[in-house]
């Protein structure tokens, strides 16, 4: 590993992660891989009582954040929203004086029950989940930080194992490329999902 | 005296005083009213069960005032004292200066000498601590502005009767009047010292109070407390006064001024409330007895003779003197209600001048006629101030639109906490902790001396006592508390507390510790409703990370813990009330426990906490795969 990798945080929300099938795949491999720091926020914080100084302290050691969660609700599960609540203070995350987070890197990594068809401006859900992430993403912006197409797993009901792997795979491929700086960040930015057509958005080789 | 005389006499006193204050309370009258109003009774006028030894029972009596000035000092840090030095020296001063001239002026208006009238202005400017204080506490006005403005200014005349004693020599104009023998307050050898040497005596004696009460004392009661013997604390507290009352008197100063001084070096100290509530009874008997020998001092066979004459002078001087406050306090941009009452407070003349006359009778300055004279106004005009009171409130205060609440200032007399903690160990130490991180200011009552001692050098505010008892809770300020938290590790006394707390401080919320889950049942039965098993939360959390160090996730044990700690609270509930029956209280107990156990058991079984299903998908996903299939 040399010094030219990003360092990615990937925060990690599921409450009941016991009964997950999709997150604890996804998961799997990542407290191991290079340059990645897999930190378990129901885990450290089960009561929601989030070490802010702990969390900024992260936050200012990496370079990429990735919120992995499920879909709950259109939404995160509640201790995302704490975390933002409480750590993302005015004076360090925003604000005149708060340049903490400029220049980083923020995406969403989420697995949700329906499927891509229901989450369009013609489905049952009226939104594609992007839109849906509008509050993070303006966040992101207030922040000053580059805002990516999330990457999501649809109809996670139906999966199987093997096609779940195969979303574990491009998950973890989108993360390695993310650390080795190997992806167009102009098309991630622009996607509706970064892993709708992972090929054209991760190269194969650095440039 | 003859065993015999004394308590025939004790019997008069403390029957009339019974029945005196049992029928003005009945009728809506303070309770320094009844001690003068049974005084009168007992006194030679209407029974006359008490003679001349009237007088030797009020200089015994006075000592209640001796003892009043002390719990006084307790109440009265050195630093609020401070606060309060423009309020003692200029609206005080003021005050005699302006009332002595007046006064002077019409006795010499009548006819009087001018050193004549001085003498009877300067004994006259004085007011009544006992009667004012008293009647203030009664009503709980001590802490309005009106109230402070009083204590300043009694505090002030306190120390100006010094100066008075030493100025009346030189007004005499009559011979020496020698055969009263000896007069209170007389300094015997200090008078024969010159008068640099009278100065270092006295500054010697203020100094001696100081050093001690802060050096000596301390260690002292420290070492009593220790015994657990409550009387000998209760002894100590005694002796502590009245060595200082004869130590004062010796040098020729107020016992009554030293006795507040060393209150105050005693202020700070973690047997403040201990002494108060020592003290308390002794003083409130005492000064029961003040007022009723006052009562009975009172000489209706000269009113008799003159009674227009008196009349007038009793109203003249509470006129001239409630004219000259009423304008110092507008002067010291008083509220006009708090004025008033300041007015009214202060108007009569006070025990002092009955001092004070004796010795101008004695030094040859006031003609013996003239003195018996004010003494029968000073003693009546005593007797007026708790009707004059009456009047303020009832009819003055209806009709100058008062703020009920007084604005309180910042130079309070007394620091009064929300929270009481009783019993300082592990447990209580950190509710207390907690609170004061959060800026709540906690008193606490903690029964060992040699932890208080060691809490106080850690910086804590720790008081010694038994909490139990209520009139230790009294001088915490129970009455103005919003919180008790018993934390005592005797069951026996927290229920004693509970019980007294429920009747004398009903609107306390009570937060009390308990040992197990034997002692929640007691507790709960006898109406507490906030009970805290002191093992109940670190078991559990003991718990959660047992499981968590077996591979349970975070949330899930703490989820299983709350839902645990939940239903455990429940059953205390229903079981406390059904324990007595042994047969149904076991078959119930068994009953819980297993429904408990299956709960927690189904969650473990569906890998979650029940009550979490909502995160469960899995419900979900059978519906998805029925409706494709
Ligand atoms: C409380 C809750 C709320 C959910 N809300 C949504 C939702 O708004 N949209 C959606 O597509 N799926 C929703 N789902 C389905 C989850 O997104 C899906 O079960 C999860 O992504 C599966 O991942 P896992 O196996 O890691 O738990 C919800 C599930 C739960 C338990």
């Amino acid at each position: 590993m040399t010094d030219a990798h990003r360092k990615i945080l990937v925060l990690f929300a599921h409450p009941a992660l016991q009964k997950s099938r999709v997150n604890r795949a996804l998961i799997r491999g990542l407290d191991v891989m290079d340059g990645v720091t897999f930190h378990d926020l129901y885990e450290r914080y089960p009561r929601l009582e989030i070490d802010v100084r702990h969390e900024q302290e992260l936050l200012l050691q990496h370079d990429i954040v990735v919120l992995q969660h499920p879909f709950y609700w259109y939404s995160t599960p509640a201790i995302l929203k704490e975390y933002q609540d409480l750590v993302l203070e005015h004076g360090w995350a925003y604000g005149r004086e708060g340049r903490a987070l400029r220049g980083k890197i923020l995406l969403n990594a989420l697995t949700a029950g329906g499927s891509e068809e229901v989450y369009c401006a013609q489905g049952r859900n009226r939104y594609t989940v992007r839109r849906l992430l509008a509050p993070i993403e303006q966040t992101a912006s207030l922040c000053g930080m580059r805002y990516l197409a999330p990457f999501v797993v649809h109809g996670t009901h139906a999966l199987d194992a093997a096609e779940i792997e195969l979303h574990r795979r491009d998950y973890h491929r989108l993360l390695e490329a993310l650390r080795d700086d190997r992806v167009d960040l102009d098309a991630a930015a622009r996607a509706t999902h970064v892993n709708a057509d992972i090929d054209a958005i991760v190269r194969t080789h650095t440039h | 005296m003859a065993a015999g005389g004394f308590f025939t006499q004790a019997l008069v006193y403390l029957t009339a005083a019974i029945l005196g204050v049992l029928v003005a309370k009945r009728i809506g009258l303070g309770s320094v009213l009844g001690y003068l109003l049974a005084g009168v009774a007992i006194g030679p006028a209407v029974l006359g069960f008490v003679g001349a030894e009237g007088s030797d029972v009020m200089h015994f009596a006075e000592f209640g005032v001796v003892l009043m000035l002390f719990l006084i000092g307790l109440e009265l840090q050195p630093s609020l004292l401070w606060r309060m030095r423009s309020a003692i020296l200029g609206l005080g001063g003021l005050q005699v200066v302006v009332s002595t001239v007046a006064i002077a002026a019409i006795g010499m208006a009548w006819g009087l000498a001018w050193q004549v009238a001085l003498a009877v202005g300067l004994s006259l400017s004085l007011s009544s601590t006992a009667i004012v204080l008293q009647t203030l506490q009664e009503k709980k006005l001590m802490r309005t502005d009106a109230g402070q403005s009083a204590f300043a200014v009694l505090l002030f005349q306190d120390v100006a009767v010094i100066p008075m004693l030493a100025l009346f020599p030189l007004l005499a104009t009559l011979p020496r009047h020698v055969e009263e023998g000896h007069a209170p307050g007389d300094a015997g050898w200090v008078s024969t010292l010159p008068p640099w040497g009278e100065t270092l005596v006295v500054l010697g004696a203020v100094s001696a109070i100081v050093l001690v009460g802060r050096f000596l004392v301390r260690p002292f009661l420290r070492a009593i407390a220790r015994t657990r013997v409550r009387e000998l604390f209760i002894a100590a507290a005694l002796l502590l006064v009245v060595g200082i009352a004869l130590l004062m008197d010796s040098v020729g100063l107020s016992p009554a001024l030293g006795t507040f001084l060393a209150g105050v070096v005693l202020a700070n100290s973690e047997y403040r409330h201990a002494l108060e509530s020592d003290i308390e009874p002794f003083k409130g008997l005492l000064l029961g007895l003040f007022f009723i020998s006052v009562g009975a001092s009172i000489d209706f066979r000269m009113i008799a003779q003159q009674p227009g004459t008196v009349a007038g002078l009793v109203a003249l001087l509470i006129a001239v003197k409630w004219l000259v406050l009423l304008l110092l306090g507008r002067l010291f941009r008083m509220g006009l209600d708090q004025n008033l009452l300041f007015a009214f407070a202060l108007a009569q003349a006070g025990e002092f001048a009955f001092v004070l006359f004796a010795f101008a009778i004695q030094d040859g300055v006031v003609p013996v006629d003239v003195a018996s004279l004010s003494i029968a106004v000073v003693a009546i005009s005593m007797a007026t101030t708790p009707l004059l009171l009456l009047f303020y409130e009832r009819i003055v205060r209806p009709r100058v639109g008062t703020r009920e609440s007084a604005p309180r200032r910042a130079d309070e007399v007394v620091e009064v906490n929300p929270v009481i903690i009783a019993g300082f160990g592990d447990f209580g130490n950190i509710v207390g902790r907690l609170l004061r991180a959060n800026g709540i200011g906690t008193t606490v009552l903690e029964d060992d001396s040699d932890r208080v001692e060691l809490l106080r050098r850690l910086g804590f505010k720790v008081f010694y006592g038994d909490a139990s008892r209520l009139e230790l809770l009294q001088a915490a300020g129970a009455a103005e508390a919003k919180l008790l938290v018993i934390a005592l590790d005797d069951l026996q006394r927290t229920h004693q507390m509970v019980k007294s707390v429920k009747q004398e401080f009903p609107h306390l919320r009570i937060l009390v510790r308990a040992q197990g889950r034997v002692d929640a049942y007691e507790l709960l039965e006898s109406g507490v409703e906030r009970v805290y098993r002191q093992t109940l939360d670190s078991s559990l959390t003991l718990g959660v990370d047992a499981l968590r160090m077996l591979g349970f996730r975070a949330v899930q044990a703490h989820r299983a813990a709350a839902t645990f700690r939940q239903h455990d609270e429940n059953d205390l509930r229903e079981l406390a009330s059904m324990r007595h029956d042994r047969p149904a209280y076991l078959s119930r107990a068994r009953q819980l426990i297993a429904q408990l156990e299956e709960l927690l058991q189904s969650e473990v079984r569906d890998s979650g906490p029940v009550d979490d299903s909502a995160w469960d998908a899995e419900s979900l996903r059978r519906e998805f795969s029925e409706k494709s299939a």
